[in-house]
C-alpha cells in the first residue's frame, strides 16, 4: 500500500523526518518497504522569469534568454523551445543542478552553444518527473509554463508538487482496514499519540428526488451488502488539481470528475465502487445475481466476456451492466454527456471475485481490493465520502434516493454492530509477561478507536467495526504491546513450565546413524526436490504399468518438470550425477534419504495407514565399480547388524547383467546396479554410474535396536585358504553358503580371489577363500588339526557333489 | 688332536671374512653346529685316554667358549651395520601426503537441523516428523485458516490431483506448523515439540525454492508469556550465531498466533552496526514466532484458559545460508560435489 507523506498530513498533523516515520511504523507493525522521495532526481531547479528573449546570432532554432530567478539572479539560458515568450515563468536547471532524463539522471553545467553562454537550462514537465495530473501544462511539447503568480527563484519541487516521500507499506493479511490512506493515518495517530482528523468534516446535503431505485440481492452470500444511491445535476469535468495530484501520486491517471471520486475514494477509504450512468440503467433496478451459462458482457476496457454461473453479475431490469468487485459494463460507462450517476458500493465475497477475476484473467484495482477483504463499515464510510466530495466539488447533487441491498443479511451476519469484549488487564498481562500500566492500555486502545470502560480490574472494549480481526483479549494484548513497544518485553526462560524430557524417537536416532555410516563410507548426502518430471519416468524406461509411474500429480505444478510426486528417488540421483559429471566433477557419492509418495498410499490414508514411505538411494559414479556401492549397503547393514543379501535381479533402467536385488531374509528391500549403458549414452555420460535405492521403512524395521554383546569363545581361531575351480555360472553366494552349510565351525568363508587363465579351461574360474574355523564359547577343548583336515575334506566333498567344483 | 685344539685363528679369519649375519651364521654352523668342528671334537673324547679327558675337555670347551665369544662380537658389529643398511634402505620422504580414507559430509541442512535439534532437545523438546502430504484441515483449517481467510494467500499451496476414490483433498503441507495439530490431537500438555521437516510452496524464483525444510517449535503449558518466548528465542540466537547474538521482535501476522511477531536476529556479521549482510540495518530476519491463537488450542482440544503457549518457526535453509555465508539458495539442491565437500566435519 503507497502512502504519500503530504496526503497522510491531511488526517494527522505529523511532521518528523519520513525516516523517523518509517521508524514508527515499524515497530507497530507496518514494514516501509520502500521509502521514496519524489524530488530525489531534481536538485538546484529553480522558477524564473523570462525578461527578454533574443534571436541567437549563428543559430535560428536557438533563443538567448534572459531570466530573472529573483535572489539567484538574472541568468543567460539558450533554448531551443518554441514555447517561452517574454513573462513566462519557468523552471530553470541552474549550473550544477541535476534532471530527470530518459530514466536516469543528467547533470546540468554552464557551457556555451554555438559560442554563447547558456547559465542553465529550461525544464520540460518530464525532466522534473511529472505529467497534467502534478500540474497543468507538464505534458507539452517543450518547456514547463508555470502560472503567473509563481514566486521567483524558489524551489521548483514544492511548486509542481514532488516534494513530497512515498512510503510503500508491507500490510499483513489481517488488515485489510490498513489498505487504505485513512486506515494507515489512523495508525500513525496512534503511534504518534497524536489526534485524528475525522474522514469528513461534515456531511452532504442529500436533496429529496421522485427517482426511486430498487436493489434485489439473488446471491447474499456472495454479497452480504450493496449500498447504491442517486445522483443528480451532474457535471462531467475535470477533478481539481488536488485531487488529481494525488491521483497521479499513487499512480492513476485521471479521467473525469465521477470516475476519479470513485477511484480516489478507493485510495483513502479502502472501498472499491462504481458509477453508473444513470440513464443506461434500464428500469431503476439492480439485481445482484450469478451469471447465466454463456452469458455474455463487455467491460469497460472494451473486452468481451463469455460468464459461468460461478460469476457474480449487477444487472438492470434487463441486462448485465457490471462484472461484479471486478469492472464496469462498457454499456453503462459514464460519458461526457452524464447528466446522472447511480454509485454502487458494496461487499462481494472475496472468494468469488477471486475466482471471477482468476477465470477470467481480468484483474483491477476494485478486484485487488476485494481479495484483500473488505468489511461491511466500508461501503457506509465510502458511500458518504464520495457523495460528500461531489458536494464540495460541485459537479453533483446527492439525493435522498440511497438503497440498500441485504440489509437482512446484514442484521443476520451481526455485521453492524460493534463487537464487545470483556477481559481484565491481567489477562491481557498474563499474554505478555509483562505488567502495562492501565492508563497505557486505555490510551493506546482508545487511540485505534477501541471504545474502553475502565471497570477497575475488569475492561469493557467496543471493537471498532474496520477491526473485524479482533476476537478477544490476546488481540488486545497484540494491540496494546506494537504501541507500547516490543522493547518492554524482559527475556525470562520458561520460569512456569514443567521440565520436560526431549529429544529424538528411536527412529529419528536409527535415521541419523545411517546418514552417519554413509558418511563414514565417502558419501555426501544430497537434497533434491520431492518432485520431478513424467519424464523423468520415460528416461527410466518404465513400462506403462510400472509401479513407479504410479505417481501423484500436482494440481497447480510451477513447471511440467515439477509436476510429479517422486515414487523412487533414483532419477533425481543420475540428475545429480549428470549434472556433477557436465561440471567436471568426474568421480562422486551421493546419498539421499526422503520420502517417495503414491496414490496408493494416499488411499492408504483414508485407512488410517501411512501418506508417505521413506526411501534411501545411493549412487556413485567415476572409476569405482558395482562392489565399490555394494560395500557402502554392506556397511549399512554391518551398521545396524542386519545382513543384506543379494540376488541377480532385473530393471529396465539397470545393467542386465549388473543387477541385483537385495533382501533382508526373504524380505525384498531394494535393488542396485549399473545405470543401463544405453541410458548412459542418451545422456552422453563418460562415466560408468551405479545406483542402489532401499525401502528405508521397511529395512529399517530389521534393524537392531542396539549393540548385542557375543561373550568371546575360549580358543583361538584358524583360517585355512581354499580354492576351487568351478563352472562360470557358479556364484560367489551359492560358493559360500555350501561351504557354511558343510560345516558349521566355520565361522566365515570370504572370498579373495578370482582367476582365470588357459590352464583352468574354457568357462572355468577359480574361486579363493578365506575360512575361519572358531568355537563356540562353550567348546571346552579347541579345534585340533586333525579335526580341522577333517572338515576341510568334508568342505571339499560338498563343493564337488553341489557345484561340481574341484580342488585345485 | 691337540692340533685341532687351534680352531680359534681359523674359526676368527673365517668369521671375520662374514658378509653378512648369514654368511656368520653359515661359519657359526661349521664349528659349533651338530656337525661342526668344535663338536666333532667333544665327540672324539671317546677315542682318548680316560685320565686325559678332563684336560682335554676343558681346552675343548675353552676353545668353544672362546670362539663363541668372536662370534658374538663380530655377530653385534653385522647386525649394526646391517641395520644401518636397513634403516637407509627404509627411508623416506615425510613430505608426501597422507593416506586417508575419503570421508563423505552431511548436507548442510541437515547439519543445521541436527544443531537446532541438539539445542532444543536439551531444554526438553521431543522431536515430531509430520506427514508432507497433508489435508487442508490440519495445513490450513485446524491453524485458524478456513477457506476463505485471506491469510491462504500468504502461501501458495501445491494442490494433490485427486486419486480415485479419494475423497478429502490434499496439499503438500506449507508449513510444518501442521504437525503442531498432530501432536496436540495425541498428546496433552505439558507439551513441548519440535517439528522439523520439508515443505512446499509454489514459489520458484533467485530466492525462493519450490521445496524447502522449516522447523517449527511448540510449547504449551501453564503460564507461557511473550517474555518466555524471547528468553527462549535469546538462548538459541547465542548458540547458533553467537554468543553476544540478541533478539529483536516486532509485531506481525500468522492466523495461528495471537500476538503474533516477526523475530530478527543481530548480525552476528558487523554486530549490529550495519553492513550489507543485514542491509545496514544492523538485524536479520530470521523467525516468525507468536503466542499460540486460542482457537488453535480449542481445535485440538486444550482448554486455552488454563493452558497458554507459544510457537516458532524458521526456515532451515535460511539459517544454514547465515551460518556458512552461502548466497544462493539454490546451491542447496543442486549437490554439487563441490559444494558438498565443504560441510566435511
Amino acid at each position: 500500500m503507497l502512502l504519500p507523506y503530504s496526503w497522510l498530513k491531511e488526517y494527522v498533523n505529523v511532521s518528523i523526518p519520513a525516516e523517523e516515520l518509517k521508524e514508527k511504523l515499524f515497530s507497530c507493525g507496518f514494514e516501509v518497504e520502500n521509502l521514496t522521495y519524489l524530488g530525489k532526481d531534481v536538485t538546484g531547479v529553480f522558477t524564473g522569469k523570462i525578461v527578454s528573449c533574443e534571436k541567437h546570432p549563428d543559430a535560428d532554432r536557438l533563443t538567448v534568454c534572459g531570466v530573472d530567478c529573483g535572489e539567484k539572479g538574472v541568468k543567460q539560458i539558450v533554448t531551443a523551445a518554441t514555447n517561452v515568450f517574454e513573462g513566462a515563468i519557468v523552471p530553470v536547471a541552474l549550473d550544477g543542478a541535476t534532471v530527470k532524463h530518459e530514466g536516469g539522471v543528467q547533470k546540468i553545467k554552464t557551457g556555451k552553444l554555438r559560442g554563447v553562454t547558456s547559465e542553465g537550462m529550461f525544464c520540460s514537465g518530464e525532466e522534473l518527473g511529472i505529467n497534467d495530473d502534478f500540474y497543468e501544462g507538464a505534458e507539452v511539447n517543450g518547456i514547463l509554463i508555470l502560472d503567473k503568480d509563481t514566486p521567483l527563484g524558489a524551489d521548483i519541487r514544492p511548486i509542481v508538487g514532488i516534494d513530497d516521500y512515498i512510503f510503500d507499506i508491507a500490510v499483513t493479511a489481517n488488515r485489510p482496514d490498513c489498505m487504505s490512506i485513512y486506515g494507515l493515518a489512523r495508525e500513525v495517530a496512534a503511534v504518534l499519540k497524536k489526534g485524528l482528523k475525522p474522514l469528513d468534516e461534515t456531511c452532504f446535503h442529500a436533496v429529496p428526488t421522485d427517482v426511486k431505485f430498487s436493489v434485489e440481492v439473488k446471491e447474499p452470500k456472495l454479497c452480504p451488502l450493496y449500498v447504491g444511491s442517486y445522483v443528480k445535476d451532474v457535471k462531467i469535468g475535470k477533478s481539481p488539481r488536488w485531487l488529481r495530484r494525488r491521483l497521479a501520486l499513487m499512480g492513476l491517471r485521471s479521467v473525469n470528475n465521477i470516475v476519479d471520486i470513485t477511484n480516489y475514494v478507493l485510495l483513502e477509504v479502502g472501498q472499491p465502487m462504481h458509477a453508473f450512468d444513470r440513464k443506461f440503467l434500464h428500469g431503476n433496478k439492480i439485481i445482484v445475481r450469478c451469471a447465466k451459462e454463456g452469458e455474455k458482457i463487455t467491460t469497460l476496457d472494451e473486452k468481451e466476456f463469455t460468464l459461468r454461473p460461478d460469476n457474480l453479475l449487477i444487472c438492470d431490469g434487463e441486462r448485465p451492466v457490471a462484472l461484479a468487485g471486478v469492472m464496469g459494463g462498457l454499456n453503462s460507462e459514464i460519458k461526457e454527456d452524464t447528466s446522472e450517476v447511480f454509485f454502487e458500493a458494496a461487499v462481494f465475497a472475496r472468494d468469488s471475485v477471486r475466482k471471477t477475476s482468476r477465470s477470467l484473467g481480468q484483474r483491477s484495482d476494485s478486484s485487488a481490493r476485494f481479495e484483500k477483504g473488505v468489511y461491511e463499515i466500508f461501503p457506509w464510510m465510502a458511500m458518504t465520502h464520495a457523495l460528500t466530495l461531489m458536494e464540495r466539488l460541485g459537479c453533483g447533487t446527492p439525493t435522498q434516493c440511497t438503497v440498500v441491498g441485504n440489509l437482512q443479511s446484514v442484521a443476520e451476519y451481526g455485521g453492524i454492530t460493534p463487537k464487545q469484549i470483556e477481559t481484565t488487564y491481567k489477562k491481557i498481562d498474563d499474554v505478555l509477561g509483562i505488567s502495562v500500566p492501565k492508563e497505557e492500555v486505555n490510551g493506546i486502545l482508545e487511540r485505534l478507536g477501541f471504545g474502553v470502560t475502565d471497570k477497575g480490574e475488569a475492561l469493557s472494549v467496543l471493537v471498532p467495526l474496520w477491526r473485524e480481526d479482533i476476537d478477544g483479549y490476546p488481540d488486545l494484548a497484540e494491540e496494546v504491546i506494537r504501541m507500547y513497544g516490543y522493547e518492554h518485553i524482559t527475556p525470562t526462560f520458561l520460569e512456569h513450565a514443567t521440565v520436560t524430557h526431549g529429544g529424538r524417537t528411536p527412529a529419528q536416532e536409527q535415521e541419523r546413524k545411517a546418514k552417519r555410516t554413509l558418511e563414514k563410507e565417502g558419501f555426501f548426502e544430497a537434497c533434491n526436490y520431492s518432485f520431478y518430471s513424467p519424464k523423468d519416468l520415460d528416461l527410466f524406461r518404465l513400462p506403462a504399468e510400472a509401479p513407479e509411474r504410479n505417481a501423484v500429480r500436482l494440481l497447480n505444478p510451477i513447471s511440467e518438470d515439477l509436476s510429479v510426486m517422486r515414487t523412487f528417488l533414483m532419477p533425481s540421483m543420475l540428475q545429480n550425477a549428470v549434472r556433477n559429471v557436465r561440471r567436471g566433477n568426474y568421480e562422486g557419492k551421493l546419498f539421499e534419504i526422503a520420502n517417495v509418495f503414491s496414490y496408493d498410499l494416499l488411499l492408504e490414508e483414508e485407512l488410517g495407514g501411512k501418506l508417505q514411505n521413506r526411501h534411501i538411494v545411493l549412487c556413485t559414479w567415476g572409476e569405482g565399480d558395482f562392489f565399490e556401492l555394494k560395500g557402502a549397503i554392506e556397511a549399512l547393514g554391518d551398521a545396524f547388524d542386519v545382513t543384506f543379501t543379494y540376488e541377480r535381479g532385473e530393471r529396465p533402467y539397470l545393467h542386465p547383467g549388473a543387477t541385483a536385488t537385495i533382501r533382508i531374509g526373504g524380505l525384498e528391500v531394494g535393488v542396485m546396479g549399473e545405470l543401463h549403458p544405453a541410458i548412459a549414452e542418451e545422456l552422453a555420460l563418460e562415466k560408468k554410474v551405479f545406483l542402489a535405492e532401499l525401502d528405508y521403512e521397511a529395512a529399517s524395521e530389521k534393524f537392531a535396536k542396539d549393540i548385542t554383546y557375543h561373550n568371546l569363545p575360549k580358543f583361538e581361531r584358524i583360517q585355512r585358504d581354499l580354492a576351487a575351480v568351478v563352472g562360470e555360472e557358479v556364484t560367489c553366494a551359492e560358493m559360500e553358503a555350501c561351504i557354511l552349510h558343510a560345516c558349521k565351525a566355520v565361522k566365515r568363508a570370504e572370498l579373495f580371489d578370482v582367476y582365470r587363465g588357459k590352464q583352468l579351461g574354457q568357462d572355468k574360474k577359480s574361486m579363493a577363500f578365506r575360512l575361519t574355523f572358531e568355537q563356540d564359547e562353550k567348546a571346552e577343548k579347541g579345534l585340533t588339526p586333525e579335526q580341522i583336515d577333517g572338515f576341510f575334506r568334508k568342505i571339499v566333498a560338498n563343493l564337488k557333489h553341489n557345484l561340481n567344483a574341484e580342488l585345485r | 688332536m691337540e692340533e685341532d685344539l687351534d680352531l680359534l685363528q681359523e674359526a676368527t679369519e673365517e668369521a671375520e671374512a662374514a658378509e653378512d649375519s648369514r654368511a656368520l651364521y653359515e661359519v657359526k654352523m661349521k664349528f659349533l653346529g651338530r656337525t661342526g668342528k668344535v663338536t666333532a671334537l667333544l665327540k672324539s673324547m671317546k677315542d682318548i685316554a680316560a685320565e686325559a679327558r678332563p684336560a682335554f675337555g676343558k681346552k675343548v670347551n675353552a676353545l668353544r667358549e672362546a670362539i663363541e665369544e668372536k662370534f658374538a662380537a663380530i655377530e653385534e658389529r653385522l647386525k649394526g651395520r646391517e641395520l644401518e643398511k636397513k634403516l637407509a634402505g627404509e627411508k623416506i620422504d615425510v613430505t608426501m601426503p597422507g593416506k586417508r580414507t575419503k570421508k563423505g559430509a552431511l548436507h548442510p541442512v541437515t547439519r543445521v537441523k541436527d544443531q537446532l535439534i541438539d539445542l532444543f532437545s536439551g531444554m526438553g523438546f521431543e522431536v515430531f516428523e509430520g506427514p508432507e502430504i497433508e489435508t487442508e484441515y490440519y495445513n490450513f483449517t485446524a491453524l485458524n485458516t478456513p477457506a476463505d481467510h485471506p491469510a491462504r494467500d500468504m502461501q501458495d499451496t501445491f494442490y494433490l490431483e485427486a486419486g480415485s476414490g479419494q475423497k478429502e483433498s490434499l496439499l503438500l503441507r506449507t508449513q510444518t506448523s501442521a504437525g503442531q495439530i498432530r501432536v496436540m490431537e495425541k498428546k496433552k500438555p505439558p507439551i513441548k515439540i519440535l517439528s522439523p521437516g520439508r515443505v512446499f510452496r509454489s514459489d520458484d524464483d533467485a530466492t525462493h525454492s519450490p521445496m524447502f525444510h522449516q522447523m517449527e517449535g511448540l510449547v504449551v503449558d501453564k503460564g507461557i508469556t511473550l517474555c518466555d518466548l524471547q528468553g527462549m528465542l535469546d538462548e538459541f540466537a547465542k548458540k547458533m550465531f553467537s554468543e553476544t547474538s540478541k533478539t529483536r521482535l516486532r509485531p506481525s501476522y500468522f492466523p495461528f498466533t495471537e500476538p503474533s511477531v516477526e523475530v530478527d536476529v543481530s548480525c552476528a556479521s558487523c554486530g549490529g552496526k550495519g553492513c550489507s549482510l543485514c542491509k545496514g540495518t544492523g538485524w536479520i530476519e530470521v523467525l516468525g514466532a507468536g503466542m499460540v491463537n486460542r482457537r488453535v488450542l480449542e481445535n485440538c482440544g486444550v482448554d486455552p484458559d488454563v493452558y497458554s503457549g507459544f510457537a516458532f518457526g524458521m526456515g532451515i535453509e535460511r539459517i544454514a545460508m547465515l551460518k556458512y555465508g552461502i548466497n544462493n539458495i539454490k546451491l542447496l539442491t543442486e549437490n554439487d560435489v563441490r559444494f558438498l565437500e565443504q560441510f566435511e566435519d
